[in-house]
């Protein structure tokens, strides 16, 4: 069911430059052509009955509960699947429509177990509501008949339980996860009496059920019902936040009994998402009160002695003296510290400010080095910002949409949804992978063109894509003479075009069908909107800076930016990878994505924080190691990071931590990081902090605390202490203050504050005098930098190459029910879907291989061996193969190289020449992963 | 630092920028990315190499960029 109290319109509200007024019990209502009888009444506050109508689905009109009278007209219509006329005059109440809806209502009774008082939904049911709303009195069928009262119930699914006794058969169920949702994975089954509800063949863990949890919101009796509300009963008041997942950043209502959470609801206001989620924020936040929760400071000299408990001032105290010590020995510029994106803004703002301003170097940097800073780089170079160009609705106006290097419905899945959603209606796709991914094929959606590439050829790809485009004269030559530097263009235009970059010369790299090429493009180019969409598969390449200033040319030539249904679009990993940078977390970049050697930018934040501002860029994560082993770089602060996991080569990593002399890491668990650090200082989880995460289509939204701080401090409020601590006092009473001074300084968040956010709910940037409530769509009119550059996008090949002895490209990536490091997924019951991390093969490599589904297999790349098991996929193209990162015992990153991108570092997970060998046993690296895993697990005080 | 990932990372810089068709436009972009990117001790040790090991390993045009910006390389160094 719907949160409580949550507004229901009964039908979508409609969108129309035409309005249509009548009269609803005398009363005038004035809404949009298209709008729904129904929905006009509730508009007028006229409350009509209803069970299977809700407005986040079309109308059905089955129940029979909404029957009213029109004047003029016979009989009784649903107002529901009626639409309004001008001039109608509509009556939602008398003797006859009560006895209708009684009647109706008798019959949903007869049927259904009479156990309200013990029942999940008592409360918040909307059958128990309606029985009352229409007087029913006596069920006068009895209950001595046919039923289905003792059906069984399905209790697979670990975080709902579907009970058919308790099923109106009212579809809701159906519709959402067809309509919301896309997967199409319920049925109503079988017809009149024996009609139920039927998730495929088996049940809801066994299906094609993705656990979003639409049919669980929609469903208005206690048939489908979160364990949470079976477990703990109905919420006594509700907050709404943002989820803590992926970069959609979908808003949620906390449903709260006190200050424990009973249930995450997505947010039918919520501008991102729209009233939907995935199985990540719906039901994965029970990682929040894991045990495996670290509520006490700790410290220690080293990483081989025990962990010492010691209070807040205790450990804050040692950390700035550690810090001060080295720095008076080693130098200003031996310490630093990472910021990460699973942080809020206010808090990466602090330690980015902290190393600024009491550190005094520039050696800050964030996790999104080793995601989207290529984004970052390219998308500042061609169009003049660090951001995505579109809000997500803008989907809803695009004819054609590319896919690029992402795989949404398991990394984005709300999102997804509204994907499949727009290609349901019409829209054309294109997908550009080295798999298949499921996007390509899902119920009602096929793509038009699969471009399952090589990885390490996206350059190429987009290169001969973009030639196509030009050469055949499908480009947008007005709208670059107009938009574009004419210099820059011209040179492009003559690189672009040389037959090097042709389909056809490109195919042998690619691997992709020159014919399949060129048909792809000619679908791009002749589209009235196209909009590019990409993820990881992008900018985890050595040329992954490259390749975004070729997407950035392809959709400038076209015309593709700077209105709704465009646009260039990176999906962000996680919730706040874009905020992380806009906070100035990167080294070489203030707040604002302003470059560190700007006298007046520096002069601004100089005088803001009283003290002077380093002018040469510091050390990026990468570099950090390799300093670290240099002996330069000895001291590190991580807050909500774990490097030891989610960075290449993980062998390199690990030497670098061995080898410096604190490291302090601030997080909710012992992450493996944590292993290698001396002060540990606990952190809190999204529920326990006010704050503000920034998604992928520069969306600001509140995160607010719902419970108190485990460890009795916020993140923010741990910056603030250990900054006073090393004597560069901090004073903030609120996050709210902290957005503040970030609103004084950046630009583009000059007119963003706690009370507009609230007011407004979200605010895309910038938000500025020019744009007062934010910036859906980005480059109307001008691009940001003045006239977009063209930058010449030459193919060249990563240093990465297959072998004899190395004859498979490994790639990798994420899964739907797991979430990055997986630190929290792991501690929840997601791990029904996913306990361990796969190697995905082709069949025809498999079985060159002699392996077998399940088998163990060694994957041997030139930085390392890690074990895994099979997973035998037509997925995957032969040559390829597959893994994700989830599990810290995999290994994944102990195979990945320190090949990186050329312009910022980022690294290239997505290309590691391997070797799969079956095995029988785990990789040295495992067996002396597990050790140190045991070893400093019995270093932690028996209380932690 | 490592001078030989220095000299593979100025390398992968230069493979960018030599795209560029005119040469000055193309060692100025080296160069300024080194200068905007980097921190001082590796442009130091960047440097260093140049000067004791005649930039062993490196592109001509890494070398061509460090000689023509030195200046702007040494700034901060």
């Amino acid at each position: 069911m719907y949160s409580a109290k949550e507004f229901d319109g009964g039908t979508p509200a409609r969108v129309s430059d035409q309005l249509v007024t009548l009269e609803i019990d005398g009363t005038p209502v004035t809404v949009p052509a298209g709008t729904s009888v129904m929905r006009a009444a509730t508009e007028a506050s006229v409350r009509v009955p209803k069970l299977c109508a809700t407005d986040t689905l079309e109308a059905f009109g089955s129940c029979r509960l909404c029957l009213v009278e029109i004047e003029g007209r016979k009989g009784y219509p649903a107002s529901c699947t009626t639409l309004v006329e001008p001039g109608m005059k509509v009556r939602t109440q008398s003797d006859k429509l009560a006895r209708l809806r009684r009647g109706s209502m008798e019959l949903y009774i007869s049927d259904h177990p009479l156990d309200c008082l013990t029942c999940a939904a008592n409360g918040n049911c909307e059958l128990q509501e309606m029985a009352g709303v229409v007087g029913l009195r006596e069920v006068r069928y009895g209950y001595e008949g046919k039923n289905h009262l003792k059906v069984l119930k399905d209790e697979s699914n670990p975080y709902f339980t579907f009970d058919p006794a308790k099923c109106i058969a009212c579809s809701r169920c159906v519709r959402a996860c067809d309509e919301v949702q896309g997967t199409f994975a319920l049925t109503l089954e079988g017809r009149g009496f024996d009609s139920k509800i039927a998730p495929g063949a088996g049940n809801f863990l066994g299906s094609e059920c993705v656990s979003c949890g639409a049919c669980v919101q929609a469903c208005p009796t206690a048939t489908l019902v979160e364990n949470s509300i079976i477990d703990k009963g109905q919420p006594d008041h509700t907050v709404v936040t943002t989820c803590a997942y992926c970069g959609v950043g979908c808003s949620f209502r906390a449903e709260m009994k006190g200050s424990e959470v009973v249930r995450m609801v997505p947010n039918k206001d919520g501008h991102a998402n729209h009233g939907h989620s995935c199985v990540k924020g719906r039901f994965a936040w029970g990682y929040a009160t894991h045990p495996d929760r670290i509520k006490t400071p700790m410290i220690r000299q080293s990483i081989d002695d025990p962990w010492r408990c010691v209070s807040w001032d205790e450990a804050l105290s040692y950390a700035a003296s550690e810090i001060k010590r080295i720095q008076a020995k080693y130098g200003q510029g031996a310490v630093g510290g990472i910021t990460s994106s699973r942080c809020s803004n206010e808090e990466t703002y602090l330690v980015q400010k902290l190393v600024r301003a009491a550190f005094r170097n520039n050696n800050v940097d964030t996790c999104a080095r080793v995601c989207h800073s290529p984004t970052g780089y390219g998308l500042k170079t061609t169009l003049g910002e660090s951001a995505g160009t579109q809000n997500f609705d803008s989907i809803d106006h695009a004819d054609v949409v590319v896919v690029i290097g992402a795989n949404p419905t398991d990394a984005h899945p709300v999102f997804a949804s509204h994907i499949k959603r727009r290609l349901r209606e019409g829209a054309k796709l294109i997908v550009v992978d080295p798999r298949s991914i499921d996007l390509a094929h899902t119920p009602h959606v096929e793509a038009s063109y699969l471009l399952q590439l090589l990885p390490g050829t996206n350059v190429a790809l987009i290169n001969s894509f973009t030639h196509v485009i030009v050469t055949e004269g499908l480009h947008k030559e007005d709208y670059v003479l107009a938009r574009c530097d004419h210099k820059e263009y011209e040179k492009w235009k003559a690189f672009i075009c040389d037959p090097r970059n042709s389909p056809e010369a490109m195919e042998a790299v690619t691997g992709v069908p020159a014919s399949t090429v060129r048909a792809a493009a000619r679908l791009y180019g002749s589209a009235g909107n196209a909009a590019i969409y990409y993820g990881l598969g992008v900018t985890e390449h050595s040329q992954g800076s490259t390749m975004v200033m070729g997407i950035a040319n392809l959709a400038m030539v076209t015309g593709n930016l700077g209105r709704p249904g465009v646009g260039v679009n990176p999906l962000r990993g996680q919730n706040n990878v874009q905020g992380s940078c806009d906070m100035g977390s990167f080294p070489h970049e203030l707040p604002g994505y302003r470059h560190v050697s700007d006298p007046g930018v520096r002069a601004l934040f100089s005088t803001q924080w009283g003290v002077p501002i380093e002018p040469e860029p510091g050390l990026r994560i990468p570099n950090m190691f390799d300093a670290a082993l240099d002996g330069s770089f000895r001291g590190l602060y991580v807050q909500g990071e774990d490097i030891a996991q989610s960075d290449p080569d993980t062998q390199h990593v690990t030497s670098a931590l061995r080898s410096m002399e604190c490291i302090i890491v601030q997080d909710i668990f012992l992450n493996e990081t944590a292993k290698f650090a001396h002060i540990f200082l606990p952190g809190s989880s999204f529920l326990e902090k006010d704050g503000t995460f920034t998604n992928a289509e520069r969306r600001i939204s509140r995160v607010r605390k719902v419970m108190p701080p485990l460890a009795g401090m916020a993140d923010w409020e741990v910056t603030v202490a250990l900054s006073n601590a090393l004597g560069y006092p901090m004073h903030y009473d609120h996050p709210s203050q902290i957005m503040d001074e970030i609103a004084r300084l950046t630009p583009t968040f000059t007119g963003v504050s706690y009370a507009k956010l609230d007011r407004l709910g979200s605010i895309q940037w910038p938000c500025n005098d020019k744009a007062p409530e934010g910036t859906p769509v980005m480059h109307e009119g001008e691009f940001v930098r003045g006239k977009g550059r063209f930058v010449i996008t030459e193919y060249v090949a990563t240093e990465e190459r297959t072998s004899r002895k190395y004859p498979l490209l490994l790639t990798t990536g994420r899964i739907l029910s797991q979430y990055n490091v997986g630190a929290q997924t792991r501690r929840t019951k997601n791990v029904a879907w996913h306990n361990e991390d796969h190697i995905d093969i082709h069949p025809h490599d498999a079985e060159y291989r002699g392996i077998n589904d399940g088998d163990w297999v060694a994957v041997k790349s030139r930085a390392g061996e890690t074990v895994l098991r099979a997973q035998l996929t037509e997925r995957m193209q032969p040559g390829v193969v597959y893994t994700t990162f989830h599990h810290p015992e995999s290994g994944a990153n102990v195979v990945t190289t320190e090949n990186s991108d050329w312009a910022t570092n980022c690294p290239e997970y997505k290309v590691t020449a391997v070797q799969l060998v079956k095995v029988s046993g785990p990789s040295e690296w495992q067996r002396q992963f597990s050790e140190f895993r045991d070893t400093q697990h019995n270093l932690l005080p028996r209380s932690s | 630092m490592d001078p030989h990932k220095l000299v593979k990372m100025a390398n992968e810089i230069a493979s960018f920028f030599e795209a560029e068709p005119d040469r000055a436009i193309a060692l100025e972009g080296i160069a300024g990315h080194l200068k905007r990117f980097w921190d001082p001790r590796m442009r130091r040790e960047i440097l260093r190499w140049m000067d004791e090991h005649q930039g062993e390993g490196l592109k001509d045009s890494v070398r061509a960029a460090i000689h023509d910006h030195r200046d702007k390389l040494l700034g901060g160094v």
